[in-house]
């Protein structure tokens, strides 16, 4: 092992490494919002009284986890301009995010909604509420609490997952550190950085999903 | 004219006939225990008064109007008929408060601050004022059950349903229970009970109905019927349970 460290050459490109960070960071926010939001959307599809939505929802399901990322990115900014749907890197690179996120959430929401009590359901017809307003206000809270460390997972993975979207010159953290090392040759010092920015930003989003759940679903006496 | 009216009602489940032709009325202000064994189709009748629960042939007419399942009519019918059931049912995620105010404001359009002060009323009611802004997981059953009778008693229905709400009580939590009841009651509330309380059932009932296998077998005052049966079949169930 003659091999010789040398994390100060990255210096150079810190505005790289940090624009890229920045992108990523972006990136994550909003698709992670959006699919949050689509997963939600979907769940409550999987279970309309409309056959349409709910065979919709459910093929939508299967086809976004029976296929690679990749292939669904490439598609997307690659593909669709055939049929004349131009868009922007980061545009298509959000729009993949989001798609993928949405189906993952939507199975994982719907098992949230499954496990509800069906008593609940029933008292809540029985005062008077419509179905969406027992969706929305009775099954929905509970059913996202049950389910939400495996939504925080997901939303983390699908953060991790946005370093794909480098392949189509999205200008997040993986393409910086492919820039760096194309550049300088450092390869082992700069993947190492941004693997050590990865797994900051997966202990930041933990820590902020975990300060918003103990917030939202505290069970602690409210002052009226 | 009577306040909840059922008329030659029929109920399948599958091939199973669990209702065979029920009628019965019931007038405001009356208090009726329908007891018998399980599986005689009483807790279905008492889920086909107010929609939760579809019936095949003849007709139920509660405050004049039709019930069916659909799901507007449910929640017309929801303005009249209240329920509590067995498990309780409150809504986990809301505090008691929130419990109870989520449909006067929300079907009702009561402004919050009424909702606000009507919740406190009815919670006082049924002694738990100073609940409110606690969760339901915090509560016993018996407390539990009485919110969700104050949640009921928000909408200010004409009549209440009750579904063997003292079944999934410790005991010594079922009497607070059934003096709330006892006091909606003497209020003039029209109470349908499903119920194994015998000697609610006699000392604040006006009328028992006693079903047994899809009918009502016998019916009559409640002191009267549960003193003096008249068929074997409710002497023998009036023997097992007391």
């Amino acid at each position: 092992m003659g091999y010789e460290l040398n994390f100060g050459a990255l210096l150079e490109y810190q505005d790289v490494l940090l624009a890229g960070l920045w992108m990523t960071v972006k990136l994550t926010v909003v698709s992670t919002l959006l699919g949050i939001l689509l997963g939600i959307l979907g769940a409550a599809a999987r279970r309309h009284r409309n056959p349409v939505l709910r065979h919709g929802s459910k093929a939508y399901v299967e086809l976004i986890r029976n296929t690679p990322f990749i292939v669904q990115l490439f598609f997307i900014f690659f593909g669709l301009p055939a049929i004349g749907i131009k868009m922007t890197e980061v545009e298509a690179g959000i729009l993949a995010l989001v798609i993928n996120l949405g189906a993952y959430l939507t199975e994982i929401i719907r098992a949230g909604i499954d496990n509800t009590p069906k008593g609940q359901i029933e008292a809540a017809r029985t005062l008077g509420l419509s179905s969406r307003q027992i969706f929305i206000r009775i099954i929905l809270p509970p059913a996202f609490q049950r389910v939400y460390s495996s939504v925080v997972s997901q939303c983390i993975i699908v953060m991790l997952g946005s370093a794909v979207v480098s392949q189509i010159s999205v200008q997040e953290l993986t393409f910086a550190a492919n820039f760096i090392q194309s550049r300088n040759f450092l390869s082992f010092e700069s993947y190492l950085v941004a693997a050590l920015l990865y797994l900051l930003l997966a202990f930041l989003m933990r820590l902020i999903f975990n300060l918003i759940g103990s917030r939202a679903f505290s069970r602690e006496e409210k002052q009226s | 004219m009577s306040l909840v009216s059922v008329r030659d009602v029929h109920k399948y489940f599958g091939d199973l006939h669990v209702l065979k032709g029920i009628d019965l009325d019931i007038k405001a202000g009356e208090v009726v225990s329908i007891i018998g064994r399980s599986g005689s189709g009483k807790s279905t009748l008492l889920r086909c008064m107010n929609g939760l629960e579809s019936y095949d042939q003849g007709a139920i007419i509660l405050d004049g109007m039709e019930v069916s399942t659909d799901e507007f009519q449910v929640r017309k019918l929801s303005q009249s008929v209240g329920m509590v059931f067995q498990s309780f049912n409150l809504f986990p995620h809301l505090t008691v408060g929130e419990n109870i105010m989520l449909a006067p404001t929300l079907i009702k359009k009561t402004s919050k601050a009424e909702a606000k002060k009507l919740a406190q009323e009815v919670l006082e009611k049924v002694g738990l004022g100073d609940k409110f802004g606690q969760y339901p997981e915090k509560l016993s059953g018996g407390q539990q059950q009485r919110v969700a009778i104050a949640r009921s008693l928000a909408m200010k229905p004409k009549v209440l349903l009750c579904d063997e709400i003292t079944s999934a009580l410790d005991p010594e939590l079922v009497g607070d229970v059934l003096k709330v009841l006892e006091q909606l009651a003497a209020e003039g509330m029209t109470l349908v009970l499903v119920t194994h309380e015998m000697n609610f059932a006699r000392d604040v009932g006006d009328r028992v109905v006693f079903m047994h296998q899809g009918k009502v077998h016998e019916t009559g005052d409640a002191k009267t019927v549960l003193a003096d049966p008249q068929t074997p079949e409710l002497r023998q169930f009036i023997g097992a349970v007391l």
